[in-house]
């Protein structure tokens, strides 16, 4: 590479993923390898929601899930499928994989066993954080202490047999999109890897030089938005206070093992559905943020398409997104300079202030009792639903510019969405019904007196306290399905339910005009019903964000509703039964997956089936054009998407929906 | 004029309760939540329908009360278990405060009583206590009647520490106060007597091990036991609602307490008295205390709804027809 005719060495560029996988692991088996065709050097393995939380492909939980936001992958045969063709000794693979890390992981072990290739040959990474579960992600599955005794095995498992993998990926990226500020970011990100090391510490299973090896494969996984000096700069903050917490927490000596590796997707939920290109701009920007600074230089770079608002993006999209990052390495000059921000005063006072502030709000976690208590007491929730409130008040006040959604908002038609398919990828409906043939196939033929053993043996190991790996991969050889192993354990260490957070914190969103004029029109119309008026908000199905849903409530709550939440993973059945005890004037479900239809479909027949089919539904989430007129035609009043910013026409218009089922004038003038 | 024929019949709805029809039920606390005149009319009516077997003598009714993070909810989803496994129904009201600025309120309580499995034999009603602040409001009470005639077992949860918000005991058969560990304020409560002494008293969260300890001493040391072995003498337990510890001595406890209630007779006439200090509010909420000494003050009332055989609320109507013929007249040439 020449540079004023200068021979240069440039550095290595990072990894390059794209998260993805969808339908089958045959189907996911052929994208993965056209893309490492393509130039990928990586692969980022997503998974389908029941997958990530336990449940076979024909339990009623998974329904519509199978295969949507991800690959569905039920014992070592799928696992075998969606690496077939690939070398697992040569290959790095992420997984984004919590609660069931340890049984995926399994898996990967078993089927890299089939394909001859030993463990410690294994290069990649578990994401295995799930503090960040309970707090935005929603993928949980147990409590947090048997939560965190996985967590530490997979952990002191690896560090001895598969020494090259990242055994858990210390997540900020969630907590940005649950509402966290830079600040919260890097002090809960921080508190958490502290929470795992002490944990690991206290079980004795790692001696002190293993120890440090482990602080070393201690990896992170970071969300950069829009603001990208202050993100740039946040990231330098991370690299400083790890060094310092490794060096002074853990006496690690050797630089090298101090090193804050992370790895990063851009800002999904930043993403917007009006005008979806400019998201292109949004997310090189947004690169840049994890790539200018040499010595904050992100070690993996998976990043969304552009099209992820409106729905899952089609492998072209894909291919649009690895190419930014092409250029940026590959074309550009970045490679060939050190750090070009050493020595700037600005950003190192913004340094400054962050490192500041994170520690301030890390002492606070402490004395809390530590993450795992602040999380369990709800405080972190609060906090992070108070951010996420206040930055929706700025969107909603126009303090915030966000092009194209509230302000600019004029636009040409965009011939990038104009096409047959509207510029998404539509999951084969069929996919779910051939997952469960594929199953069921797979049950029969496997040996019933092996899978009962190597459960057997899974449940003592559960019991007592020894490393929960050996006994799962024995799982993983068995045919033991993801269900199976998932069944087991939640039998022995129960079932979680987060506390929602909003009951406590959420305040009064103040006393502007629109929301004071949105309270009497609540209150008259509850007046003219005879009792005030009440709402349910639901999410059925697997999928975990609940922030949407959350904002929903937390508005409703203060333009006076009386609001039922009900919360996470739900079936349609549960929130139908909920919604007759409760009394309420209207249901809202709120889907991201890309379920609703079936989920929506399912709730309406089951209402009617009470006699409640006046009862108005709303549905909320990633929801593109032509379902939403499906959805209309099933009989759903409303349909929000994320183009839906402002908050009091929502209200105003549930109000209006809930006026009119019940034979009542509209209110016709606009909030 | 929709609304107003959407109303069911006060009858019919009736018996559908006593059938315990689930949605009967659902249909039954809408209408007494409604404050429209057609509704209230429908809603007395429909009170002085259900059996009244039901309503004086069988069931129970439980009020469960105590502080904010106490573990309330989590208790009552051990305990639901627990009568489950008994074979027993349950309906829960669960009474959540209210913003006073925009009258909204967030019920998120349901999420922490749900087992998970779906069970038609549980019967969850979440109400936002609506600014009544530290009070229940006036449908808690016969919304809780409606369930006792469809479930074996109601139970009100409310928020609260101290007099006001022990208000639960004025409805229930039994009242149980849910302790916070380390928390100091109900046992002051208790011993400066600001607090009524409830039936049943459990420091929950006695996982978290000496803190827990320690309350439920303290607590012990403060209830003054009756010297007359026919009083009831108040237990204090510990539970976790987290371990599933101490969740069957406590049904246990609030089943002795109503057996006792039993045995001394108490349990009919207690409920009376609600009965006709309710009908009493609702007198007052509609003439007003002018309304009240018209129709004999509220003494002379008192008695004559406490001796009435069967439903009080049969003489709901007749008060409200003597009123308007014997008083309201009066009424009138006072405006004039």
């Amino acid at each position: 590479m020449k540079n004023n005719d200068k021979e240069v060495k440039r550095d290595r560029p990072w990894l390059m993923r794209t998260y993805s996988g969808h339908s089958s692991a045959k189907a996911s088996n052929e994208l993965y390898r056209t893309n490492l065709a393509k130039g990928q050097t990586g692969l980022s393995v997503a998974f389908d929601l029941p997958t990530q939380t336990g449940y076979d492909a024909d339990h009623p939980l998974a329904r519509g899930e199978v295969g949507k936001v991800g690959v569905p992958i039920g014992h070592i045969g799928d696992m075998e499928t969606l690496f077939d063709q690939i070398p697992l000794d040569k290959m790095n693979t992420s997984m984004t994989i919590n609660a069931t890390a340890a049984w995926l992981l399994s898996l990967y072990i078993a089927a890299a066993e089939r394909q001859g290739v030993s463990p410690d040959q294994l290069q990649g990474t578990t994401q295995n954080d799930i503090v960040k579960e309970y707090l935005s992600r929603g993928t949980y599955i147990f409590p947090p202490a048997p939560s965190v005794r996985l967590t530490t095995d997979i952990i002191s498992y690896t560090v001895h047999q598969i020494p090259k993998w990242n055994p858990t990926n210390v997540c900020s990226y969630h907590l940005q999109e649950a509402g966290a500020t830079p600040t919260q970011e890097l002090a809960y990100a921080l508190s958490t890897a502290i929470a795992v090391l002490d944990a690991i510490r206290e079980t004795g299973q790692v001696d002190a030089s293993a120890f440090a090896n482990m602080v070393g494969r201690t990896s992170f996984f970071v969300n950069a938005g829009i603001r990208f000096i202050e993100e740039c700069c946040k990231m330098r903050a991370f690299v400083r206070m790890w060094d310092r917490i490794a060096k002074d927490r853990y006496g690690v000596e050797d630089p090298k093992l101090r090193r804050f590796r992370y790895g990063i997707q851009v800002n999904s939920l930043g993403l917007t559905e009006p005008q979806p290109e400019n998201n292109v701009q949004r997310i090189v920007l947004e690169m840049l943020a994890v790539t200018l600074s040499k010595n904050a230089r992100a070690r993996a770079i998976q990043l969304p398409a552009w099209n992820e608002a409106l729905g899952l993006p089609r492998p072209w999209d894909q291919q649009w997104a690895l190419r930014m990052q092409q250029v940026l390495a590959l074309e550009t000059d970045l490679l060939e300079y050190g750090d070009i921000l050493d020595g700037s005063p600005i950003i190192e006072a913004k340094v400054q202030e962050l490192v500041q502030g994170a520690e301030k709000e890390m002492r606070r976690v402490r004395e809390e009792g530590g993450m795992v208590q602040a999380v369990e007491t709800g405080y972190v929730k609060r906090q992070l639903v108070t951010s996420h409130t206040a930055r929706m008040r700025t969107i909603e006040s126009g303090d915030l510019n966000i092009i194209g959604v509230n302000c600019f908002t004029e636009t040409a038609e965009s011939p990038l969405t104009s096409g047959t398919d509207s510029g998404i990828m539509k999951v084969d409906a069929a996919a779910e019904l051939e997952q469960i043939e594929r199953l069921k196939a797979f049950r029969a033929g496997r040996n019933d007196a092996d899978v009962e053993a190597a459960l057997d043996n899974l449940k003592d190991t559960a019991r007592g306290g020894e490393n929960i790996m050996e006994s799962s991969i024995r799982c993983a050889h068995a045919g033991v399905t993801t269900g199976e192993w998932s069944n087991v354990l939640r039998n022995i260490f129960g079932e979680y339910r987060a506390p929602t957070g909003i009951d406590i914190s959420a305040q009064s969103m103040g006393r502007s005009d629109t929301v004071e004029l949105l309270r009497e029109r609540t209150r008259r119309t509850g007046e003219d019903l005879g009792r005030p008026l009440k709402i349910l908000v639901g999410k059925p199905g697997l999928d975990g964000h609940s922030n949407g849903a959350e904002q929903i409530a937390v508005k409703a709550r203060d333009v006076g509703f009386e609001v039922v939440y009900e919360g996470i993973r739900l079936t349609p059945e549960q929130i139908v039964k909920a919604a007759e005890e409760e009394g309420v004037h209207l249901i809202g479900l709120s889907v991201l997956s890309g379920s609703h239809l079936e989920l929506v479909d399912d709730a309406l027949k089951r209402l009617a089936k009470l006699g409640l089919s006046e009862l108005p539904v709303i549905v909320g989430g990633i929801v593109p054009v032509e379902d939403e007129q499906n959805l209309k035609a099933q009989g759903v009043a409303a349909v929000y998407t994320p183009k839906d910013s402002d908050m009091n026409l929502i209200m105003a218009d549930l109000v209006n929906i809930i006026r009119e089922h019940n034979g009542l004038k509209r209110f016709e003038d606009a909030a | 004029m929709i609304a107003v024929r959407a109303l069911p019949n006060p009858g019919t709805l009736a018996e559908s309760v006593s059938a315990r029809d689930r949605s009967a039920v659902a249909r039954a606390l809408n209408l007494l939540d409604d404050k429209r005149p057609d509704a209230r009319r429908y809603a007395a009516r429909l009170l002085a329908t259900l059996p009244a077997d039901r309503l004086y003598r069988t069931g129970h009714l439980i009020g469960l009360t105590g502080p904010p993070g106490a573990g309330k909810s989590s208790l009552t989803a051990a305990l639901v278990q627990v009568w489950r496994g008994r074979g027993l129904s349950v309906g829960i009201l669960a009474v959540d405060p209210s913003s006073p600025i925009s009258g909204g309120a967030l019920l998120g309580d349901r999420l922490r009583m749900l087992s998970g499995e779906l069970d038609d034999k549980v019967f969850i009603r979440s109400l936002a206590c609506r600014g009544e602040f530290g009070g229940l409001s006036a449908e808690v009470w016969p919304m809780s009647l409606v369930m006792l005639a469809a479930f074996d077992i109601v139970l009100v949860e409310t928020v609260g520490v101290g007099q006001k918000e022990i208000d639960v005991s004025k409805l229930t058969d039994t009242t149980c106060f849910v302790a916070q560990p380390a928390s100091g304020d109900s046992i002051q409560f208790l011993k400066a007597g600001i607090m009524e002494v409830p039936h049943v008293l459990v420091v929950n969260k006695e996982d978290i091990g000496l803190a827990a300890k320690k309350t439920l001493s303290e607590l012990r040391s403060t209830l003054k036991q009756p010297s007359d072995d026919d009083d009831w003498r108040v237990p204090a337990l510990s539970a976790s609602a987290a371990q599933g510890t101490g969740i069957e001595a406590l049904a246990n406890s609030l089943e002795a307490h109503r057996s006792w209630l039993e045995r001394q007779g108490l349990l009919g006439s207690s409920r009376q008295r609600f009965q006709a200090e309710w009908v009493i509010k609702r007198l007052l909420e509609e003439f007003g205390r002018f309304g009240i000494e018209c129709l004999g003050g509220k003494t002379v009332l008192m008695e004559k709804l406490m001796d009435t055989q069967g439903s009080a609320f049969d003489q709901y109507d007749l008060l409200q027809e003597q009123f308007l013929s014997d008083c309201a007249g009066e009424t009138a040439s006072l405006a004039r």
